[in-house]
């Protein structure tokens, strides 16, 4: 069974609907012992930092997650979901995350002819190959990035910096695009990991 | 390198998508759902919709259509009309549409544009605004609402600024003077607007041809354009306005 971790971080209707056109049923549910129980754990979220780390709390769902995330069972993270698996971010002020990936979520800079949020289609390249020949192309929506850790293993570029769009450690998968809306191509990810 | 988007934009009346010149003479085009698709894999960056009449008429928005939606495609989605309060927003959004575009509302109330970044995040909060030319204003445009029958009196550059404050993650500047036309963006309130927010700004109204889109994002710094009348009549695709945006070198995503 996988679980689509519902912690008021956002619509995880998307999420639910994109599972459910690869047809796989997963369950949206904020029940610590349904995720612990749970074979995937998909772990999505829009908005910002400090609030959702607010809501993890109060929820009770912190130990879950991370213990998920950690389990080396299939975990994914999605946005916020991949940015609160770090360690800091800078929103609202600097918030201490999960900090199951070494590194930060920083804001982007303000450069002349770059808007924030950053909304839209952009590449991703393999950052082991550097490969141009695999890029493809994800939805994204964020003003807050994560830096290039060990694990990044799809890197994306704007306002001139290069930053995670997909960090791997083993069966513990995070991006900071939108799989769930990234038509075909992400589909196609969104599989791949059910198949991890 | 971020891409810019292609995104129609399907005006509905009673189930059906229709077309009119400034809102009138509305013609039967088709089903939202068959539409949705079709753009969906022609190439369609994202897409919106807007339950036109459901302001005029006090209901809220169609949500049955926008599950549908949410069902039938995979890629991101905005609905507007008939949207008059958070707990409207929260409904469509819950229904699985990625972004809510308010427009009539925002003016008379915009603390909404307040509630709603900060209940699901500036991103999802569109502020759709419909300026026409006016001496009356220092930019020279002022904010229509209701579909282009009521003048506000605000200035539509100053509205933009307050409502980006207040929180709106972007913003649908649909020109009253082009909308309609297929003579082309309205590029001056397009440019004042893109250039006086830090949030992306989304051309809207006059669409005829693709070199409309070349021109309104290499002129206009939009970071979006709305299409719809001249992929709807079958005149144009979206891969015709792609091909002449990528021969102009302008990013765009060519592989869907």
């Amino acid at each position: 069974m996988t679980a689509i971790v519902d912690y008021r971080a956002g619509n995880l209707t998307s999420v639910r609907l994109a599972f459910a056109a690869i047809g796989e049923a997963a369950a949206v549910t904020d029940d610590p012992a349904v995720i612990s129980a749970a074979d995937r754990v998909v772990f999505p979220g829009v908005g910002a930092a400090k609030s959702a780390m607010e809501n993890l709390k109060r929820t009770g769902l912190i130990d879950s997650v991370r213990s998920a995330a950690l389990s080396g069972r299939p975990f994914l993270g999605i946005c916020l979901g991949m940015q609160i698996l770090f360690e800091h971010s800078e929103e609202d002020g600097g918030v201490d995350t999960l900090g199951v990936f070494k590194g930060r979520v920083r804001r982007f800079p303000d450069r002349a002819g770059f808007k924030i949020p950053e909304i839209g289609w952009n590449q991703v390249h393999e950052k082991a190959t550097g490969n141009d020949g695999q890029m493809k192309e994800f939805y994204f929506v964020h003003s807050y990035y994560a830096e290039i850790v060990p694990e990044t293993v799809g890197v994306s570029e704007y306002a001139g910096v290069e930053f995670t769009a997909m960090v791997k450690r083993g069966r513990l998968w995070a991006c900071q695009f939108h799989p769930e809306k990234s038509g075909r191509v992400g589909l196609a990810l969104l599989k791949e990991w059910l198949a991890c | 390198m971020l891409t810019k988007r292609i995104i129609p934009c399907l005006d509905v009346i009673k189930g059906r998508v229709t077309k009119g010149v400034k809102f009138k003479n509305n013609i039967d085009l088709g089903d939202p759902i068959e539409m949705a698709i079709r753009y969906s894999e022609g190439g369609a960056d994202e897409l919106v919709f807007y339950d036109i009449t459901a302001s005029a008429e006090h209901r809220p928005i169609d949500i049955g259509m926008v599950e549908a939606v949410a069902r039938a495609v995979r890629i991101p989605f905005a609905v507007g009309g008939g949207i008059s309060s958070l707990a409207d927003m929260e409904r469509v959004i819950l229904a699985g549409a990625e972004k809510v575009s308010v427009n009539s509302l925002a003016v008379r109330n915009p603390v909404v544009i307040a509630e709603g970044a900060k209940a699901f995040g500036a991103q999802c909060v569109v502020l759709g605004m419909d300026p026409v030319k006016s001496g009356k204003c220092p930019s020279g445009y002022e904010i229509t609402t209701c579909g282009f029958r009521e003048l506000t009196g605000m200035d539509a550059v100053e509205w933009a600024k307050r409502a980006v404050d207040l929180g709106a993650g972007e913003i649908v500047v649909n020109s009253v003077d082009a909308d309609g036309t297929r003579g082309g963006f309205e590029l001056e309130i397009t440019k004042l607007i893109a250039d006086a927010v830090s949030v992306p700004v989304v051309a809207s109204g006059g669409a005829g041809n693709p070199e409309h889109f070349v021109t309104v994002f290499n002129d206009a710094h939009a970071d979006a354009a709305i299409v719809a009348g001249m992929i709807h009549t079958g005149d144009y695709t979206i891969a015709d306005i792609k091909s002449a945006m990528r021969s102009a070198g302008i990013p765009t995503r060519m592989s869907w």
